[in-house]
């Protein structure tokens, strides 16, 4: 007859299958920590995760973008962006895509603008939020398939997404 | 769902890149903060916008929490030939919302 693997009987009231003293109180531990830690701190893939998976691990070369962000921002609620690339935005050669990515807001991502020939010009204008001082970051996808970025930091003094309602 | 404002020119020249600018009254809930009692308000963002030019889809744009309350993108266009320009907005919700504008090309 096979006994069960995890309940191996050793001892009056003991069973190697049960969980320990010490192994309890880890365990409970590593529960408050994650219970005390806001939701968004927990998981965020990093700004350069982010960047290759928008990317899928192609080389993303510095030039081509400009992204236009104020250096000092009273309001992380609303902060206007502009990004610009260089591209001739015909047929053969337009940017396909323009994402923007953050540094240290609960999600990685911003944004992803789909764009062609037919956009004339490659320019995208939107207002977006930030939890706090970072490096923001704009990656152009062109029609050949390469990937061109900008960066640029603000310094935030009231920051978005964080603040309570109560 | 919710009012939306666009801004298209009215005539253009036939070729003329002419700026797009598209606005939605939405309040973009993250996801990420509480509310009075401590409990989580839950997300409700746009997800997609979505500009056609007599049909065809010519601008697009995926929207993340990141994103103010009362997105606001503008982009640019060619002008080819005269039309309507359809922009929609969907949500969390799979609720949509368009809005459309006249352009004449000459």
């Amino acid at each position: 007859m096979h006994e069960d693997p995890l309940r191996v009987y050793a001892g009056p009231g003991v069973y190697a299958g049960m969980v320990g003293r010490r192994q309890f109180l880890r365990a409970g531990m590593t529960g408050l920590l994650a219970i005390s830690l806001p939701r968004w701190a927990v998981a965020r893939p990093s700004l350069e995760e982010a960047i290759r998976t928008f990317t899928g691990g192609a080389n993303v070369l510095d030039g081509r973008v400009r992204l236009d962000l104020p250096p000092l921002v009273e309001n992380g609620n609303a902060v206007g962006v502009t990004i610009v690339a260089e591209s001739p935005m015909t047929e053969d050669d337009h940017v396909r895509r323009i994402a923007v990515f953050n540094e240290k807001n609960p999600e990685a991502n911003v944004a992803v603008f789909h764009l062609g020939a037919r956009s004339g010009r490659a320019m995208v204008s939107t207002r977006i939020r930030l939890a706090t001082s970072q490096v923001v970051v704009a990656v152009a996808e062109m029609s050949d398939g390469s990937f061109w970025s900008s960066r640029a930091s603000a310094i935030v003094t009231l920051a978005a997404c964080i603040e309570d309602l109560s | 769902m919710a009012r939306a404002l666009v801004n298209v020119p009215k005539v253009a020249r036939q070729g003329e890149v002419v700026e797009i600018k598209a606005m939605i009254a939405h309040p973009m809930e993250t996801g990420y903060r509480s509310g009075p009692n401590g409990s989580n308000i839950p997300r409700d963002i746009i997800r997609r916008f979505t500009c056609t030019y007599n049909g065809e889809e010519v601008f697009s744009a995926d929207l993340f929490p990141a994103v103010s309350a009362n997105p606001f993108i503008a982009f640019t266009l060619v002008a080819t030939t005269s039309g309507t320009i359809d922009f929609t907005w969907s949500d969390d919700a799979g609720k949509t919302q368009t809005a459309s504008a006249d352009i004449t090309v000459n």
